[in-house]
């Protein structure tokens, strides 16, 4: 963007609420717990959040178009099935290290494949995509257990399970994968015509097909993109518990629609950044995290997201409620 | 008469304010009762605000509402129907999926004992009001399957399930054919003879000279002044609203004509229509007119390739062309200024600039990024070109004005290099000063070089932008005029099926 000059630090936070909310528990949980305010525990935050907040950039693409991918948690838990279990194939036997790369590489294609299957169902046939993924969800988990036979996988090779611990600079691996990601995601958001294209069809899909952009392929990306990050998600959480459960995953799609509900996209399309988005995971990652630290029983921390994710959106709803919109009911 | 009547409804000083705007400032209107009372402004003016405060939607600031001598405080919209002021809405406020029983009586279905409906009175009333309204159909009908006038009568029939002192009527021709009009117009004048005081407020001139018996002017607000319609004429009353005269005649340099650019020959799409035929030069403004319905749009829908058609050639330059998709249409140089520019036209919800580089946006780009200074230079060109009035291309679409959206329409098709321009129902919704800003504008591309397309539903406009006239009845071509010799009379006759046997 390039109208930073009149945008000051309040105006900003005035419209991006979710940042100013991370910042409070930031500060809250650094005066309430002696062992968050800790260079490791960032690292930990940041590690923490990936998983969920890869798979939050791909949902901030599907659902600004409108639409929503309900089937991610699924395609995470077989992508991570593929990426141990293909390393451990007789053919790959003799390559050493190296067996890794195929087994990887399989991963992210089955997200890809299971993506553009979501994408190219709504395409050609115009079903809801909550419904088509709906459908995806329960399919592609039946799929899971009928590949690990309701069983875990376990990485045989070491260097596997190693990646996970690996540092670039004072940065952990998996947090530069994910900020670089966000960064690219980021600008094909806000500086492409893909991202261009992204808005226009969420916000008014007629208007879309009218300006020539071909709306059916379009979506199909997006969802090909968000099943390419749930798989790369998948992968990289398994190389942390070095081994593939067939209940991986399970409710990572409503953490991820809260994470990006939170960070400002519209259920209904057509709004919302990567930014925000960022903003949200980071801010279920730190009140996970505080709330762990303090000791908080996880049940409860459920109870304290919901009530937290309401509250946020009536308060936008309160302040960034537009001059004639909005009924009262 | 030598009793002095009260008014049916009384607005003393009526203010309203919202977060920096006063929307309303110190307005007075009455309506006697069996008088109708044209409210007019133009959009913005504050007679959506003031209609909202009448139904209880608003409460005023300061001011006082009187109904019946009575000074009186509403604060729901129920409460104001208790109170006999019913409001009829512009847009259609139903629940599709119900019956028109049921959308009548929404919110007061009459009940029997433990909440259940009862049905049996509510389909008698119902079809008791329906018959008033010399309605065709019956309550039980679910309002889906009701044509769009018939769906506006459910909401005129809603306003009936009350003894109304004073009904509202705002905008109710928008969305009518003129034989639907006709219709109306019949129950507002029987409400006015059983002593309802009726506000009526519209856009269309000849509508509020037909109708009204006074009409009051708002302008930015503010009150402008009452006059009786019997004594005053349309300039004074657009004076008023605009503060201006506006400049009605037709450009009658008619410009030197170019190549024909576009021809149909035996254009079919069944049902929609059948057989049209006609061509466009360059330079030239062809106004298709006819009733909703006729097929026009459609035709419109198939030269930009969003239909395909069953037979028929369509020739660009001369050569036989094939149109299978918008994408096909803009590389022939055909663009579509769609009718309904808020669902079809424009992403409400981004900026000017971007709505108006969408179509082109894939050739705007410097490596993988879109380049923000072509993007800019586009933006500026046809903003200075077409007047357009922002703040700044950053100015989300939403919060112009109805006329400044249809220019970034217009601005979004013209940056295409278009050699046919199509537009269908350019002023629809859109003031009156603006509106002849938007014809003069058209008539100023056709002298450019342009050969367009215009499609309307209103008389005057198409006699005043176009050089020819095509008429159309249910998906046929009637006739076709020039601008010389056509009257109003022939093209009324012509758009309504009426076969004139030309004398040669």
């Amino acid at each position: 963007m390039s109208n930073l000059t009149d945008i000051t630090p309040l105006r900003w936070l005035m419209r991006n609420p979710i940042w100013g909310f991370v910042l409070l528990v930031f500060i809250f949980f650094s005066l309430m717990s002696d062992h968050f305010f800790d260079y490791r525990n960032f690292q930990n935050i940041l590690v923490q959040t990936s998983t969920i907040g890869l798979i939050a950039l791909g949902m901030t693409l599907v659902m600004i178009n409108g639409n929503i991918d309900l089937s991610v948690g699924a395609t995470l838990a077989l992508a991570a099935a593929f990426a141990v279990d293909v390393q451990s194939w007789a053919m790959f036997a003799t390559w050493g290290n190296w067996q890794i790369l195929p087994a990887v590489c399989l991963a992210l294609l089955v997200g890809l494949l299971m993506g553009a299957i979501n994408g190219f169902i709504v395409w050609k046939t115009g079903v809801d995509a909550f419904i088509v993924t709906l459908g995806a969800m329960l399919g592609i988990r039946g799929l899971v257990f009928v590949y690990t036979g309701e069983s875990s996988f376990y990485a045989m090779n070491f260097a596997y399970s190693d990646f996970s611990a690996l540092s670039i600079g004072p940065l952990p691996v998996l947090a530069v994968i994910f900020l670089l990601c966000t960064l690219i995601v980021h600008l094909v958001l806000s500086r492409t015509v893909h991202g261009r294209n992204t808005y226009a069809v969420g916000g008014n899909r007629e208007a879309a097909v009218n300006a020539a952009i071909r709306v059916g392929p379009h979506m199909m990306i997006n969802f090909m993109i968000i099943g390419f990050l749930a798989a790369l998600s998948g992968v990289l959480l398994s190389t942390q518990m070095g081994a593939a459960t067939p209940n991986l995953g399970r409710d990572y799609e409503l953490w991820v629609i809260t994470a990006v509900v939170l960070g400002g996209t519209k259920l209904t399309g057509g709004k919302g950044d990567i930014i925000g988005t960022l903003g949200g995971v980071l801010a279920i990652g730190i009140l996970r995290n505080g709330m762990n630290l303090m000791q908080v029983p996880a049940f409860y921390v459920y109870v304290i997201l919901g009530s937290i994710l309401i509250a946020v959106l009536f308060l936008d709803k309160r302040f960034n409620r537009t001059a004639d919109g909005g009924l009262r009911l | 008469m030598n009793e002095k009547l009260e008014p049916a409804l009384r607005l003393q000083g009526i203010v309203k304010t919202f977060p920096g705007v006063r929307a309303l400032d110190g307005v007075d209107f009455e309506v006697m009762p069996g008088e109708v009372h044209a409210l007019l402004g133009e959009n913005g003016a504050g007679k959506s605000t003031l209609m909202k405060v009448l139904a209880g939607m608003y409460q005023p600031d300061e001011g006082q509402i009187i109904i019946g001598g009575q000074p009186v405080r509403m604060t729901t919209p129920i409460e104001a129907k208790a109170q006999g002021v019913v409001l009829i809405h512009q847009e259609l406020s139903l629940v599709p999926e119900m019956s028109a029983a049921e959308n009548i009586y929404l919110g007061e279905l009459p009940l029997k004992s433990f909440g259940r409906v009862d049905w049996k009175t509510l389909f008698d009333r119902s079809n008791a009001i329906l018959e008033r309204l010399n309605c065709n159909f019956r309550g039980e009908v679910t309002v889906v399957n009701l044509s769009i006038a018939n769906q506006q009568m459910v909401e005129i029939a809603r306003a009936l399930t009350v003894d109304a002192r004073v009904a509202v009527f705002d905008e109710p021709t928008a969305s009518l054919t003129d034989a639907e009009k006709v219709v109306l117009f019949e129950i507002i004048n029987d409400l006015k003879a059983r002593g309802v005081g009726i506000v009526y407020i519209s856009h269309r001139m000849d509508e509020i000279f037909t109708l009204s018996d006074r009409i009051t002017v708002l302008r930015d607000g503010s009150y402008r002044g009452t006059l009786t319609t019997a004594e005053t004429n349309e300039d004074e009353v657009t004076r008023l609203m605009i503060g201006r005269s506006l400049d009605l005649s037709r450009d009658a340099a008619t410009p030197t004509l170019g190549e024909t650019v576009l021809e149909v020959r035996n254009l079919t799409c069944a049902p929609l229509f059948k057989d049209i035929s006609f061509s466009v030069r360059a330079g030239e403004v062809v106004g298709f007119y006819g009733l909703v319905g006729a097929g026009r749009t459609e035709i419109a829908e198939t030269l930009f390739g969003l239909r395909s058609a069953d037979s028929g050639e369509i020739l660009i330059d001369g050569a036989q062309v094939r149109i299978g998709s918008p994408p096909d249409a803009i590389a022939l140089g055909i663009s579509l200024v769609p009718e309904n520019r808020k669902e079809q036209g424009l992403v409400l919800s981004m900026n000017c600039r971007d709505n108006m580089t969408l179509p082109q946006v894939q050739n705007l780009t410097n490596g993988p990024f879109v380049s923000s200074g072509a993007e800019n230079a586009i933006f500026d060109k046809y903003r200075d070109k077409l007047e357009i009035k922002t703040p700044s291309w950053r100015q989300t679409v939403r919060v112009l004005s109805g006329g400044n959206q249809q220019k970034i329409v217009i601005g979004k098709w013209l940056s295409m290099q278009p050699r046919v321009l199509i537009v269908d129902e350019p002023t629809r919704g859109i003031d009156v000063g603006s509106k002849s800003e938007i014809h003069m504008l058209l008539r100023a591309l056709a002298a450019q070089g342009y050969a367009v397309i215009v499609i309307s539903s209103e008389m005057p406009e198409v006699l005043r932008v176009s050089d020819r006239i095509v008429a159309m009845y249910s998906g046929r071509i009637m006739r076709e005029f020039t601008a010389e010799l056509v009257t109003e009379d022939s093209l009324v006759q012509a758009i309504s099926g009426i076969q004139v046997n030309e004398v040669a």
